[in-house]
């Protein structure tokens, strides 16, 4: 599926490192500390990274390995920051990824930490946070694989085997926007379904303005959600390219035997149909009616505007699983998807794309995983696009070298205000996306016209 | 208050006079404290942003892809003409690399892109891992020299090796690699390079254009809006001008020590480190043109002429007004400590990441009783001083911005990713506008330290959802 070209480099990437993925998650537990085992400057960068696109504090910490450590090992350095976060953080969980120096030099991190809740839980007075740790060398994947293996590990590592049954359900919904989180939470209060969504950074990656500075911000999933979450009726999980592996619904149905619903993310038409139809029989009754009328309201926006976007070519680019829902609804709308690559290699992409496009007569789009910037550009180049659907990354090389269009959705947004609260999923996340595309399609078409029609 | 400082970072912070007699001093320069949430980066990223600008060279990061991807075309560094350092290059390390050595994909990733760029040089950054696996950088970086015919230069940048300053030297020791190695028969006598500066948001044009109207040559710059041709021959200049304490001073030694080229250390941030900067130039230069301290007067003064009034109507609204700083390099802490004056704003809080003793030394003297001076903070005790302080402008980098944001204070981004130029009389003025435009915004009437929510009190029951629910 990768091109052949014969390329030993990356320039571009179109991905971002595992650890980063992991600590996103980490950062939607409850009182939860995100904590890098490795040297500072992998730390830093993420921060920074993150920072710019939700515009609130990120703090991860690190373990800070000099040079000494990186010899002899990062055993006392980890658990002596674990010591100070834990201390100043009054951190209720520390989540903690290993990066690619400390998977390199060996460090047994679930070994460090078993000595570590030994020798000084009574140094914390019996107040022991929890500690969820996940293995997440770089190169071992993108910040997608980080970031589902961190949400495994919180999962399974958390999860009381004893658990009393519920009727709740657990949501893992992938790497969406905060707003997609509020908006989901809200789907399943409407259905009147008690539901855990994890991570929830809904809160803690787009808070309100404070007096006094928390040292963790306020919101996460509560740690005794997740220790319940064994208990479930049902797990959702989202995500049409995740492996079994990196499932954390899987987790708790192997282990627990949960029942486990594996989703597409519900990006556009059919597959926000296939969440709304799991939750129907998930709660035994029809949807409410705002999600019908949200559902006709979509349906209506797509007729009306049917014309503004009809054969328009677009290049999609990001996740996996974002650019599947992309791609996803691009077919619907009568938007053909030419090009659709992704940095990622989970190795389930031309399925999943084959899976949402197959319904549609024409070519089916080329699919790229494991692809750079650079050969995206050059891909795209032959294609002659129309839009570009993606984050900021692709901004300089796909969408102003050829003046079209780039719709911002994903991770990272770098050059638009508001990036958390970019709906993406529902039938109200496809509405957003579909004004997006239309106004920008006739931005173009506008700007592009010599008489300049303030009615089009 | 909650004590919220480390025990162990007690002495990288101080308050000017709470010692009484004691003499100011300030542990700094250690590295990060374990499990501190540290504003720090690593060798790498010190590297990487000092050679970054090099426009015409090939940057590879020789490691796994975050290290390439984190700070790909994040930077405003300017140039003219190629802009090929705005591309990440990355060997993308994957498990086998790291099991087997990754010099051989490094030979070959060199050789695809060397002839893919055509660039005037590459530079081969190690990463962490690099450091572990223990390529030899070296030996690739020459093999592909002589079969590619241009300079391949290994960066020894291994993050852990300890923090930025080690990033900057073993850049300087980078570049030094070329200095000397190009022609200068041609360059005027009165001629200077200009290093540490990157050139963002054109930065450097600023400065180059003062320089021209004093007559003065500009043979490299070192390194925004750089290129690998100037470096070779920036041995061939009169005088190095050396902004920021930390990025380039060693270089500027460097080129003492062979080449005997003095150094000036100048800031062009604010309008007394800006004018001294030139003054300092044309009093190098004066036996070799008399005539260049009058031209670099007028130069001064027709600057003023213009800036003052501006400044005067913006200052009205700003006297008075509380500013904490937090920077990079503490050379800049300086200059913006002056900057804040002309504004009749007090600085209560100043600290950097990178500043040495006598950094911080100075920065005591020229600041106010009670303002405190930290050594590589972190965002808890950053809230902290801005609420002990009830600081109304916070200057610092992109990573400060949501601290401030959060807790209802005005910032000004002063860091590597700034938009606006900031040097120069020019700089001056666009940075009291940018001062003006956040700490005069209506919007700190609203922000909770200042006026509580009218709505939501905890003290009365919420009330219960009904109607449209269903
Ligand atoms: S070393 Fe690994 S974890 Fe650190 S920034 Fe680089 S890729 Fe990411
Ligand atoms: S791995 Fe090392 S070189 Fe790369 S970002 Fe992390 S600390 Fe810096």
């Amino acid at each position: 599926m990768k091109k052949a070209e014969p390329f030993v480099s990356t320039t571009n990437a179109c991905k971002m490192c595992t650890p980063m993925g992991a600590a996103l998650a980490f950062k939607g537990l409850e009182g939860c500390v995100p904590f890098l085992h490795g040297s500072q400057g992998c730390a830093t960068y993420m921060r920074r990274y993150i920072i710019s696109h939700f515009r609130e504090p990120m703090d991860i910490a690190s373990s800070s390995l000099g040079e000494k450590d990186a010899v002899y090992g990062g055993k006392a350095n980890l658990m002596q920051g674990l010591l100070n976060v834990i201390g100043k953080y009054k951190a209720q969980a520390v989540g903690i990824a290993t990066t690619c120096l400390t998977e390199t030099i060996g460090d047994d991190v679930s070994m460090i930490l078993h000595e570590f809740k030994k020798e000084c839980l009574a140094g914390l007075n019996g107040d022991m946070p929890a500690l969820v740790h996940v293995s997440t060398p770089s190169y071992g994947g993108s910040h997608m694989e980080g970031f589902h293996a961190a949400v495994r590990a919180m999962t399974g590592q958390l999860a009381d085997p004893e658990a009393a049954k519920h009727d709740g359900v657990n949501l893992f919904s992938g790497f969406v926007s905060p707003e997609d989180i509020r908006h989901l939470q809200d789907i399943f209060a409407h259905f009147g379904l008690p539901m855990t969504i994890l991570p929830d950074y809904s809160e803690t990656l787009d808070g309100p303005a404070l007096e006094d500075y928390q040292n963790i911000p306020g919101g996460g999933t509560p740690l005794d959600a997740v220790r319940a979450m064994s208990g479930a009726r049902a797990s959702i999980e989202f995500g049409r390219t995740i492996k079994p592996d990196l499932s954390a619904g899987e987790v708790l149905r192997e282990k627990y035997g949960v029942t486990h619903h594996s989703l597409g993310l519900p990006i556009g038409l059919r597959e926000s149909d296939a969440l709304f139809t799991t939750l129907e029989s998930l709660a035994g009754c029809a949807a409410p009616r705002r999600y019908a009328l949200e559902r006709g309201q979509l349906l209506d926006a797509m007729v009306d505007g049917h014309k503004y976007v009809a054969g328009k070519k677009a290049v999609v680019y990001g996740e996996e699983d974002l650019v599947v829902g992309i791609t996803s609804f691009l077919s619907e709308i009568g938007v053909k998807p030419v090009l659709v690559a992704s940095g990622g290699e989970s190795g389930g992409l031309s399925e999943a794309i084959a899976a949402v496009t197959e319904e549609f007569p024409g070519e089916p789009p080329l699919v790229r995983d494991g692809v750079d910037f650079y050969q995206i550009v050059a891909e795209a180049e032959a294609l002659e696009p129309d839009l570009v659907v993606g984050n900021s990354k692709g901004y300089r090389g796909l969408a102003r070298a050829r003046n079209i269009p780039l719709i911002r959705v994903g991770f990272p947004i770098h050059d638009r205000f508001g990036s958390q609260r970019v709906l993406h999923v529902g039938y109200r996340g496809a509405l957003n996306l579909y004004d997006m595309i239309v106004n920008a399609l006739i931005k173009k078409k506008q700007d592009d016209s010599p008489i300049g029609y303030g009615y089009i | 208050m909650e004590p919220v400082i480390f025990e162990e970072r007690k002495a990288q912070i101080q308050r000017k006079g709470a010692k009484g007699a004691e003499p100011f001093s300030i542990s700094c320069n250690k590295n990060s404290l374990a499990g501190a949430v540290s504003q720090r980066a690593c060798v790498f990223c010190g590297s990487r942003v000092v050679l970054y600008p090099i426009a015409d060279a090939l940057h590879l990061v020789h490691g796994p892809i975050g290290c390439a991807v984190y700070n790909w075309d994040i930077r405003g560094a300017m140039s003219s003409g190629p802009e090929l350092h705005r591309l990440s290059f990355s060997t993308d390390l994957r498990e086998k690399d790291v099991i087997f050595g990754g010099e051989k994909k490094l030979y070959q990733a060199l050789l695809e892109l060397i002839d893919l760029h055509k660039p005037n040089a590459a530079f081969v950054y190690s990463t962490c891992i690099v450091g572990i696996i223990g390529d030899d950088l070296k030996a690739v970086c020459k093999k592909v020299e002589a079969e590619k015919g241009i300079p391949v230069i290994p960066v020894q940048s291994e993050g852990f090796k300890g923090n930025k300053r080690e990033g900057y030297l073993a850049a300087c020791q980078a570049m030094f690699t070329l200095v000397g190695t190009g022609d200068t028969s041609a360059i005027s006598p009165l001629s200077v390079n200009i290093l540490g500066d990157f050139n963002l948001a054109g930065e450097i044009w600023i400065i180059q254009d003062y320089l021209r109207r004093m007559g003065v040559e500009v043979v490299a710059n070192i390194t925004g809006d750089g290129r690998v041709e100037e470096v070779r021959r920036a041995h061939g200049a009169a005088l190095n001008l050396v902004q920021c304490s930390g990025a380039t001073m060693d270089l500027a030694k460097m080129m003492q020590q062979k080449y005997g080229i003095p150094f000036k250390k100048v800031s062009y941030f604010g309008i007394e480190d800006m004018s001294d900067a030139l003054y300092e130039v044309a009093k190098f230069f004066e036996d070799k043109d008399p005539e260049i301290m009058t031209r670099t007067r007028e130069l001064v003064r027709e600057e003023l002429r213009d800036l003052y009034p501006k400044l005067q109507l913006l200052r009205k609204d700003l006297v008075g007004k509380k500013a904490a700083i937090y920077v990079g390099g503490a050379f800049k802490a300086f200059s913006l400590v002056k900057s804040f004056r002309h504004l009749g704003i007090d600085v209560v809080m100043v600290g950097s990441q990178t500043g040495t003793q006598e950094d911080y030394q100075e920065l005591a003297e020229i600041t106010d009783e009670g303002t405190i001076v930290v050594d590589d903070t972190n965002p808890l005790e950053l809230s902290a001083f801005i609420k002990e302080k009830d600081v109304d402008i916070f200057v610092g980098g992109v990573k400060e911005r949501p601290i401030a944001y959060k807790l209802g204070v005005g910032f000004c981004d002063h860091n590597h990713e700034r938009k606006e130029a900031l040097e120069g009389f020019l700089g001056m003025y666009n940075f009291a506008k940018e001062v003006h435009a956040t700490v005069t915004s209506p919007v700190w009437n609203f922000t909770p330290r200042r006026r509580k929510s009218p709505i939501a009190s905890p003290d009365v029951p919420a009330c219960a959802a009904t109607g449209r629910v269903s």
